[in-house]
């Protein structure tokens, strides 16, 4: 196979994410011997901390420290990298909104090709990886075919790739910080603003009544809370309820919204894109309604109804009501 | 400001049912019903928003075959000013880094100081729009959900990050930013709205117009099939009429501590 093999690692208060390890894993999947390089931007103790743990599962963690690389800036960070990445690399990056800002333009500034939110990897026939991905919110998948001659980025879908158990590998820091270059871009990070509390806490309650684009009017959320209370569940949504504002933003559960750790977890008019099945934690108890047989939420629900969920709300809640 | 604002036509999914066609080549595409990519119509509203607040003009444009103009006049019945129409046989299967190429010949025949695209797309890549910054060598920054004007060479814009945090910057004119859903309510567009741009010339730009050799769209990722893949167990799904439907989750919710 062509290149070096690259992992670019987030990490956060001195941890480095979960993805680290799934990167391993996908790295794996293109290659099963392949060694595979650890690349981590950051400044201080805390980048050298994430460093030093990486070093248990990969042979190589390379280090870039500087103080302009305290906060992820996806500008500057490809900037870093396209300076120390050797040609041909082939760098893996886990596809969340970080990814999504860097990989695109690392690819195009590397002249390599990019593969965005690659959910598994079958194999190098040549110079081709075949890379499955999904489309339509997961509706149908595909194989894609991707040259690796010039090298690649590819995004790994988070929770894709069962992460590898690797704490054996000893491995050791270099320190590329004297390759990294210029640093100045014309994007400049000000803060982080957290997201507002709302009336109530998604995350704190054990039956969620979940609710999705088939609701189809905003008028119908009312079946939902209806429904919600019979059961003394909650309500909570995706993200289109939110985006049209008929619910508000911390009721919704998501990658860019709550993370959830419900009991039971009624999804209803949601087809189960995986930023929605992202903040689903815990393995609650999944029921899916939903009038498409084909939805991808069944895949992943523990119970499945075909229906309409507008006629098989308010009978569900009725029902609830008269058998107390 | 001259905002331009890529878009992209797509198939409805909220109006199909999205299904791998008998050979695997392709979707099933008889009777299917498109649209404008959901992510590029607020793409498209925060750009007619800017332009009424700081004046300017907005323009559209899309790769596409002929078929592709309709999602332009689509966003010029929402006050979209131009529409732009990139359509050449050599286009076709362009991977996103040749719609980027494309794209960039466009950016470079106006005079911009804001693109935008959508955050993602009905293929799930959400990458068109960092590539074609890359490319113009212009500030990018994806899955925007706010944006202020400060001045001519400088605004301040919102991204969205985990757990519904967002992460302020401020990002040098020209740019390039992907557009989140959420960051406005765009606006609807009746029939009456599309048929006064019915009439309106909309300019047609080849390979040979935009000066592109086959070279710069040639793909390095392309499709090879869709499929259906084989899963685990999947759900438990239940039959039956509705009545007895509801009274088997009935059961298990009570059985799992889903009923209080
Ligand atoms: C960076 C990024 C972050 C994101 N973060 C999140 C997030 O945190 N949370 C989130 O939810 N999404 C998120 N998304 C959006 C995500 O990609 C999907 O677009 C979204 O989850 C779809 O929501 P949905 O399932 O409600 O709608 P759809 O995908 O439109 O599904 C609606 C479903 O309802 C069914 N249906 C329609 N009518 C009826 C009816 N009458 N009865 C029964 N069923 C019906 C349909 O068959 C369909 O399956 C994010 C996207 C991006 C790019
Ligand atoms: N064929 C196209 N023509 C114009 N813009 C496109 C095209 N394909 C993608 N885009 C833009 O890129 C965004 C993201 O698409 P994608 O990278 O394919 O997920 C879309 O929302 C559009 O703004």
């Amino acid at each position: 196979m062509a290149g070096q093999v690259f992992a670019y690692i987030v990490h956060k208060n001195g941890v480095a994410d979960d993805t680290a390890m799934e990167l391993l894993a996908a790295a794996a999947k293109i290659d099963a011997g392949v060694p595979v390089t650890a690349v981590v931007t950051g400044a201080g103790a805390e980048l050298d901390g994430v460093c030093n743990t990486l070093t248990a599962s990969y042979p190589e963690v390379w280090k870039i420290d500087n103080p302009a690389l305290a906060y992820p800036n996806a500008e500057i960070i490809r900037k870093a990298l396209v300076n120390i990445l050797p040609a041909g690399a082939i760098v893996l990056l886990s596809y969340d909104t970080f990814g999504m800002d860097l990989g695109p333009g690392l690819s195009i500034k590397l002249d390599s090709a990019y593969v965005a939110d690659a959910v598994d990897f079958e194999g190098v026939d040549g110079s081709r990886l075949k890379v499955v991905r999904q489309e339509y919110s997961g509706m149908v998948s595909t194989h894609v075919l991707c040259d690796l001659s010039k090298g690649a980025v590819l995004t790994c879908r988070p929770g894709s790739f069962q992460p590898v158990d690797n704490t054996a590998a000893a491995g050791k820091v270099v320190d590329k910080s004297p390759d990294a270059g210029d640093l100045t871009v014309k994007r400049r990070y000000i803060q982080v603003v957290e997201a507002e509390k709302g009336d109530v806490d998604i995350t704190k309650s054990d039956v969620l009544v979940s609710v999705g684009r088939g609701i189809e009017d905003q008028e119908n959320i009312e079946l939902a809370e209806d429904l919600a209370q019979s059961m003394g569940a909650v309500v909570s949504c995706s993200r289109p309820i939110v985006d049209a504002k008929w619910l508000e933003k911390a009721r919704q559960v998501g990658t860019s919204g709550q993370t959830v750790k419900p009991k039971v977890y009624l999804a209803l008019g949601i087809s189960g894109s995986f930023q929605h099945l992202g903040g689903i934690k815990g393995a609650p108890f999944i029921v899916a309604v939903n009038k498409n047989p084909k939805a991808p939420i069944f895949q992943v629900a523990d119970v499945g109804i075909v229906e309409d969920i507008l006629e098989f709300i308010p009978e569900l809640a009725e029902k609830i009501k008269g058998s107390k | 400001m001259e905002i331009l604002v890529c878009v992209k036509r797509v198939p409805d999914a909220a109006e199909n049912e999205i299904e791998v066609n008998r050979d695997g080549s392709d979707i099933e595409r008889d009777d299917l019903v498109y649209s404008v990519n959901e992510w590029d119509n607020y793409a498209v509203e925060e750009a007619i928003r800017i332009r009424d607040k700081v004046g300017g003009s907005v323009t559209v444009v899309t790769v596409g075959d002929e078929d592709a103009e309709e999602v332009l006049r689509r966003e010029m019945a929402m006050g979209a000013d131009n529409g732009i129409l990139l359509s050449d046989a050599a286009f076709a299967g362009a991977d996103g880094r040749g719609i980027a190429a494309i794209l960039k010949a466009a950016v470079e025949k106006g005079k911009y100081d804001l693109v935008f695209t959508g955050a993602l797309a009905d293929d799930g890549a959400g990458q068109v729009g960092g590539m074609l910054a890359a490319l113009v060598d212009w500030p990018y920054a994806s899955v925007v959900n706010s944006i202020e004007i400060l001045d001519d060479s400088k605004i301040k814009v919102g991204r969205e990050i985990e757990g519904g945090n967002h992460e302020i910057n401020e990002i040098d004119l020209p740019c390039v930013l992907s557009i989140q859903t959420g960051i406005n309510e765009p606006r609807y567009v009746g029939i009456r709205g599309i048929r006064k741009v019915a009439s309106v010339e909309i300019p047609v730009y080849g390979a040979a117009d935009l000066g592109l050799s086959a070279e710069a769209v040639g793909a390095r990722v392309s499709r090879s099939d869709y499929f259906v893949p084989v899963l685990g167990a999947g759900a438990e799904i239940l039959e039956g009429s509705m009545e007895e439907k509801i009274d088997k989750l009935i059961e298990l919710l009570k059985a799992k501590g889903g009923l209080k």
